[in-house]
This record gives structure tokens, C-alpha cells and sequence, in this order.
């Protein structure tokens, strides 16, 4: 069984849902990255989304633009983003780790290099932005067969035909992007994803994921409400922007936004 | 070629190339265009519609026209020029411009996006958004905002926004982003015309199929002057649209070589070019699988290139189709050599070229004199060269 499915089984039990917390990679500088993983794990997160830094991050806000441009200067590409995973993986080997980017770093690296990398760095789910079901089956054949999950995206555009699709060749969890838009942006509906969410789960028993819009504690404590798991990105991203002279700074109101998450999908 | 030419798929592959790589949120609308294009294709109305625009606003037929005194300098082939530079707006691009804004005023969207880099597909998508009386917003790198300004005002005086876009290099790839971006947030009243044969399909082949004017006039009309085809084409590409609309009527016909002109730029050995197909690789970027400049990790690597109009690191996926295939064959030009063609032809026949097609006529230097005074060859002028004054003045010291 993977990482994945046995991470939403076991949280299914003690009901409880999934805090997924997304991060690029090598962000501000490669060295941040690791020690922010474990405090991440430390402070109750269930699912660890590392970004992949992409210099045309199309689908991004300009606060993960900026993450992937500040990784970019120090060269924190998918190689060295497998190599962050695999020393992640000497000491934690239960917390699954989901890479999410754009599908080019990969085409260029080769599927088939691609997918034994992420074996032996003990990735669990991989999350390609730009590849849809259509273009996908050669990619998600080689990750599946090394109990890698392939995880797609449900948009709030997205009919029930596509329901069907993703969970055919979807594995893990389904990611549904809560608004129309970029990362980072807009204002969450959440009568809106509730409505979404039951047709969404009339045709796929895979859990679901929330994202776009997950600002703070009250919008990830709704989202729990509806969802399996709350995934929040931006809000994170931006305390390391706004404290980039002072990084422990940083990682110490990552921490704390991420508690206040938890305990308020909790309560 | 026995079989006749009919790429790209129904799924819109060239070979390898092309696809639909896109973010879920987008797949439903670009159904929603696949749908409406397919349908307008063979719509009487809708061609009607388009071909009266192209006949009484872009001035269609563009000219062939036989340079007969460059010709003779040079001392080889027959030299034709296209003349998409007499198009109004000055370029091939308002052909494409005009039949989306079409399309789209038909699916009853009302909000028109571009991306631009010289600044020649902006101002052909602000031109006709005026026209039919919809809100337009044109993304452009800030490079290229500072380096086009007399475009950018061209822009504003036609009542379209432009917004300067600062990310990544600052350059055309960058506004294309910011353009998807913008795509995504306001997908339901919004359409985004591409400006190039790139994209996510269906635009590598609507956008062709919009520019093949060119291509078919000019098999008509060198067969009407010369009575015979062409020997050779030329084109400039960037992302490929011009080339792709000369080329694309003579793919059937293999005795007519098709040359393909990328911007070498400093030169292909230093690296600091725009030239993916003679010095790239396949990989995915803003929607389709084709050559593109990356690393080793897959980054995107900075284009440099004298004409803002070819700084773009990817190319039309049928352009990588028609590489492999062997069927085009694609050649580069440095920035200086292009000025070489540049001053060339406006010296030789009294036409100023952009800076993008100073490129194809500079590969015309190389390629007319070694063919013979029988030999035919057509040159696409897809664009005139008023928008690159400033930056010719500034290279030769002089202040306008």
C-alpha cells in the first residue's frame, strides 16, 4: 500500500483530515528546506506538496512565482529537489511527500529516469500541473508501477465526465482548486466547494484535497469540514517572503500558522 | 510525399508534438473553442464574414512582388516578396487576429486577451478588438514594452490596456504566462487570441489555418506572374505563424523547399540566441510538446535576439514536425547578419523590413546566388520596419 492511501486510512479511522502543507523547494536557499520539512512533520502536518521550481510557472500567483524564481537563483532544480527528499527520507518514512510542478523538468529528464529517481528518493505522489489525462497515460503507467501516485486536478469547471477520468487514472488523492484562477488568489466559496464536493465524490471514492484560497485557521477549518484534506501554499510561502533577512523568523510563523491549522481542523 | 499532408491529429498531434498540456481549469474552455472552430470552419457565414474583412479591411490580396533589381544584384534566383508588410497594421499577424476576434464575438465572449512581443500581434488584436467593440487587455514583457515603445502607444491610442509584465525575463515568454493567467481567472467571458502557432491545441492549427492565406495567394499569384511554383520559400520563425501560412499550402508539393529562418542572435556558439530548433530540445512548455531552449533541469534558458518578434524559446509544434519529418528545413541568422538583410532590401527595392523578416531576407543573401536566374524563390515580408525605427537609430547613434 502507498504512503498516501495509508496516511487518509489511517486519519479516515481516527477522523481526522489531512493538513498538507505546500512548499517550493530550495526557497528561499536549499539549505531552508529540509529543516523546515521535519518542523513541518513536528508540527502535525499529514502530507508534505514539495514544489519543484519552474522558471514559467503558468498556472502560479506571483507569491509562488517569486518562491520558484528565489529557489531558481540558486539552481534548486528536480534533481536537487529528489536529492532534499531523499535525505528527508533517512530519518522520516512515514510522512508522504507529493512533488508538484510543471511537466517539462520531467519531459527533459526523461519518464522513465524520472520515475526510478523518485523511487529511490521515496517520493509518493507526483502532481504535474500542465499534464492533464489526456497527454498522461505513458508518464502515470511507469509512476504506478513503482507504487508512486499519479495525483490530478479537479477545477471548479470540471464535469462530472472528468470526475470519472481522473479517478481512472488517478491514485492518492484528487486535488480540487477551489476558484478559478491562480494560486494565491481570489476569495473561497465555501458553499460553492461543498456543492462541488458531493458531485465530486458521487463518482470517485479517492480523497480529496482542497487548495487555492487556504489563507488561515478558519479557512482551513471550513474546508476540513467538506474535504479530506486542506492543502495551503501562498499564505505560507508569503512569511518567508516577507522575512527573508530573518529566516528563522520565517520558519518559526510557518510553524505557528500551521498549528493554528491543526487545531482548528480539530476542534 | 504520396499521401497527402493532413496534421495534425484529431487530438491535435504533429507526430510527437503539439497535445494539450494544460491546467485542468483550462481544458473546458478550450473545448468550448475546439467545438465553436470546428464548426465555424465550415460555416458559410462565418467565411463569407471573414473573407469580405480580409478583402475590405486588411487589404487582401497582399502583392506578389518581383524584386527584380535585387535579383539581378545578387545573380541568381528569382526573388518574390509576400508583401504581408502592406497588410493594414503592417504585418501577417491582423490575418489571424481578425478570424478569432470573429470567433469569439460568435461564442459571445467579450473580453479579448493577447500576449505580445514585438508588439506587432498586440497592436493587430487591439486593431480589431476596436473594431468590434470588445474590452481588450494585451500582455508584454517589460523588456519588450521599453524596446516597442511606439507599438505600445499604438496599443493605448486603440483603447486596449497593456500590461507591462515583470516576471521571469520580461520577455514574450513571460507575457504568454501572465496571459494564461489571466485566461484562467476570467475563462467565462474572456477569449485569448494567441498570436502565434503555438499553444495548446486547438490553436497550433487554427492559427495556421488563419495565417494560410498567405501561402494560398502566393501559390496563385507565382502561378499567374511565373507560371510555374516556387523552387524555395523563406521565412522567419519565432513561434512560426508567417512560415507556417507560406509553407503550409506547398507541403504537398515536394519540389518546392521550405526554409525556415531562427534568430541566431550573438550566434548559436555563444548560446545567447532564439534559435530552438537548430539549437534545442523537445520538451512542454505553455501547452504543446515541441523544441524549446532548456537545461538540464528543464528550465527555460533566456532568448536573445535583435527583433523582439523571434525572442521566444519555443516554437509551432508542426514546425518540429516538419524538422524531424525533413520536410522544412531550418537554418539561423545573427543579429548582424539580419541588419545586413535589413539594409539590403531597403537600399535595393525601397522597402524598410522588420527586424523579424530582415532575418528571412537575410538568409536570402546566402541561398539566391546559389541557385539559378530560372529558379524562383518567395520570401515572406511579413512585417514592415516603422516599428523598429528607434531601435535602428539607436544602433546607428542617431536620436529621433
Amino acid at each position: 500500500m502507498s504512503r498516501l492511501k495509508a496516511t487518509f486510512e489511517a486519519l479516515k479511522k481516527i477522523n481526522r483530515k489531512a493538513l498538507i502543507p505546500f512548499i517550493s523547494a530550495g526557497d528561499p536557499n536549499p539549505e531552508f528546506t529540509l529543516p523546515l520539512m521535519h518542523a513541518m512533520v513536528d508540527a502535525g502536518v499529514d502530507v508534505i506538496e514539495l514544489g519543484v521550481p519552474f522558471s514559467d510557472p503558468m498556472a502560479d500567483g506571483p507569491v509562488i512565482q517569486r518562491a520558484s524564481e528565489r529557489a531558481l537563483e540558486h539552481h534548486t532544480g528536480l534533481r536537487k529537489v529528489l536529492s532534499i527528499a531523499t535525505e528527508f527520507r533517512k530519518t522520516n518514512q512515514t510522512t508522504p511527500i507529493v512533488l508538484m510542478g510543471y511537466l517539462n523538468p520531467i519531459e527533459i529528464m526523461g519518464y522513465q529516469t524520472f520515475a526510478d529517481y523518485a523511487q529511490q528518493a521515496g517520493i509518493d505522489g507526483v502532481l504535474t500541473v500542465d499534464l492533464p489525462p489526456e497527454e498522461a497515460q505513458e508518464c502515470t503507467a511507469l509512476l504506478k508501477a513503482r507504487e508512486i501516485d499519479p495525483i490530478f486536478l479537479l477545477a471548479p469547471n470540471s464535469h462530472q465526465d472528468r470526475v470519472k477520468k481522473m479517478d481512472a487514472i488517478g491514485s492518492g488523492y484528487l486535488y480540487y482548486v477551489s476558484l478559478k484562477g491562480v494560486t494565491g488568489a481570489g476569495h473561497l466559496d465555501i458553499a460553492d466547494v461543498e456543492q462541488k464536493l458531493a458531485m465530486i465524490r458521487q463518482n470517485t471514492a479517492l480523497p480529496i484535497g482542497v487548495g487555492f484560497g487556504v489563507k488561515d485557521a478558519q479557512t482551513a477549518k471550513m474546508i476540513a469540514k467538506v474535504a479530506d484534506g486542506v492543502v495551503v501554499g501562498s499564505a505560507l510561502i508569503s512569511k518567508i517572503e516577507a522575512n527573508l533577512d530573518n529566516l528563522n523568523q520565517a520558519k518559526q510563523e510557518i510553524i505557528e500558522l500551521l498549528k493554528s491549522m491543526r487545531q482548528a481542523m480539530d476542534s | 510525399m504520396t499521401e497527402k499532408y493532413t496534421m495534425p491529429d484529431e487530438r491535435g498531434h504533429f507526430g510527437p508534438y503539439g497535445g494539450l498540456f494544460v491546467a485542468e481549469t483550462l481544458i473546458e474552455p478550450i473545448k468550448e473553442l475546439n467545438i465553436a472552430y470546428q464548426h465555424y470552419l465550415d460555416d458559410p457565414d462565418f467565411i463569407a464574414e471573414l473573407d469580405a474583412d480580409l478583402q475590405h479591411y486588411v487589404g487582401r490580396p497582399s502583392p506578389l512582388y518581383h524584386a527584380e533589381r535585387w535579383s539581378k544584384v545578387l545573380g541568381g534566383a528569382q526573388i518574390y516578396l509576400k508583401r504581408e508588410d502592406l497588410n493594414h497594421t503592417g504585418a501577417h499577424k491582423i490575418n489571424n487576429t481578425i478570424g478569432q476576434a470573429l470567433l469569439a464575438k460568435r461564442m459571445g465572449k467579450t473580453r479579448i486577451i493577447a500576449e505580445t512581443g514585438a508588439g506587432q500581434h498586440g497592436v493587430a488584436t487591439a486593431t480589431v478588438a476596436a473594431r468590434l467593440g470588445l474590452e481588450c487587455v494585451v500582455y508584454m514583457g517589460a523588456v519588450d514594452v521599453k524596446r516597442q515603445a511606439l507599438n505600445v502607444y499604438r496599443m493605448k491610442l486603440l483603447g486596449a490596456k497593456v500590461v507591462a509584465v515583470e516576471s521571469g525575463s520580461k520577455t514574450l515568454k513571460d507575457a504568454l504566462n501572465e496571459a494564461m493567467r489571466d485566461w484562467v481567472t476570467n475563462i467565462d467571458n474572456t477569449f485569448y487570441i494567441i498570436g502565434t502557432v503555438a499553444g495548446p491545441h486547438p490553436y497550433p492549427a487554427m492559427v495556421r489555418d488563419f495565417q494560410t492565406i498567405i501561402g494560398r495567394e502566393a501559390k496563385q499569384q507565382c502561378l499567374e506572374q511565373a507560371g510555374c511554383l516556387p523552387d524555395a520559400l523563406i521565412a522567419c520563425v519565432g513561434g512560426g505563424s508567417n512560415a507556417i501560412g507560406l509553407f503550409h499550402p506547398f507541403i504537398d508539393d515536394a519540389s518546392v523547399k521550405l526554409f525556415g529562418v531562427e534568430a541566431a542572435g550573438d550566434g548559436i556558439e555563444t548560446g545567447k540566441h532564439s534559435a530552438p530548433l537548430c539549437a534545442g530540445r523537445p520538451g512542454v512548455l505553455h501547452g504543446n510538446r515541441t523544441y524549446l531552449m532548456a537545461d538540464d533541469d528543464g528550465e527555460i534558458i533566456e532568448t536573445h535576439s535583435i527583433s523582439a518578434g523571434l525572442d521566444y524559446p519555443g516554437v509551432g509544434p508542426e514546425h518540429a514536425w516538419l524538422k524531424d519529418t525533413g520536410r522544412a528545413e531550418y537554418v539561423n541568422i545573427t543579429d548582424t547578419e539580419a541588419l545586413e538583410g535589413f539594409y539590403a532590401l531597403t537600399r535595393m527595392e525601397g522597402i524598410i523590413p522588420a527586424l523579424e523578416s530582415s532575418h528571412a531576407m537575410a538568409y536570402t543573401l546566402k541561398l539566391a546566388p546559389t541557385m539559378s536566374k530560372d529558379e524562383i524563390i518567395i520570401v515572406n515580408l511579413s512585417g514592415r520596419g516603422d516599428k523598429d525605427m528607434h531601435t535602428m537609430a539607436e544602433r546607428e547613434g542617431i536620436k529621433i
